[in-house]
């Protein structure tokens, strides 16, 4: 029923925030994750950045972004949960996986394009340094 | 990106003609005539990638029109979702100033 999506999760959090508050934080999130049997893939710190507007009284903010995979309900507790924690002063999830897929399929069919391309003007379907090598010949009417 | 064009007069702009309509405007915003994405390929706009982003927003950090950057029509959606997300975050401010 509950299908499995991969998000991206950031969070900013009050700059005079410690180290360890910080991990703790973090723990929390992943004992969500855990909980819905989500995973996180990748977490990245930017760490400390100068925020474009004030938000709040703070001027700048520590980030930190996550990118996980697991059910909408997981983002639902988090979302509910990051509203609540203080020193989160702002949160954002954006659903990525339909987007890269998108992505991906643009870049293949252009690659395929070329490739179509290139085998129409005779030359191997790969763009090698070498001219003499054999065509591997790409599918038919590969622009879809 | 916005890179005025000083020049003065009439048939001032020899490669763009077309563009001169009633003659009488004296400046002109460099227009990127091509979409910069559809140019370097670029399929997925990301609101984390402020400096990609930063060219279409002008000073007053509102978005820049299409009819002045030369975006297409479907990257300019994907660069305002990715705007708007940006601004969200605060990695891009909503107005300045």
């Amino acid at each position: 029923m509950s299908e499995s999506r991969q998000y991206e999760l950031v969070y900013i959090v009050a700059p005079e925030t410690g180290e360890q508050e910080l991990t703790d934080l973090h723990a929390q999130i992943e004992a969500i994750v855990a909980r819905f049997e989500g995973r996180i893939d990748n977490t990245e710190q930017w760490g400390r950045r100068k925020l474009a507007y004030e938000i709040g009284r703070h001027r700048e903010g520590i980030y930190v972004l996550d990118l996980m995979t697991g059910p909408g309900d997981m983002i639902k507790e988090l979302d509910r949960r990051l509203k609540v924690i203080d020193q989160v002063i702002r949160h954002m999830v954006v659903r990525v996986d339909e987007e890269m897929r998108i992505a991906e399929r643009r870049r293949a069919g252009r690659e395929a394009a070329v490739a179509a391309r290139r085998v129409a003007r005779g030359l191997p379907a790969e763009a090698t340094a070498e001219t003499g090598e054999t065509a591997s010949q790409p599918a038919e009417g590969s622009h879809e | 990106m916005s890179e005025e064009r000083g020049r003065g007069g009439r048939g001032g702009g020899r490669d763009r003609g077309d563009r001169e309509r009633g003659g009488q405007r004296r400046s002109f915003f460099r227009r990127g005539r091509v979409c910069k994405f559809c140019v370097d390929k670029i399929d997925h706009i990301s609101y984390k990638d402020v400096r990609l982003l930063a060219p279409f927003i002008p000073e007053r950090g509102k978005i820049q029109p299409r009819r002045i950057s030369g975006t297409c029509a479907a990257h300019q959606r994907k660069l305002q979702t990715a705007i708007k997300r940006a601004r969200q975050i605060a990695l891009i401010p909503y107005v300045t100033d």
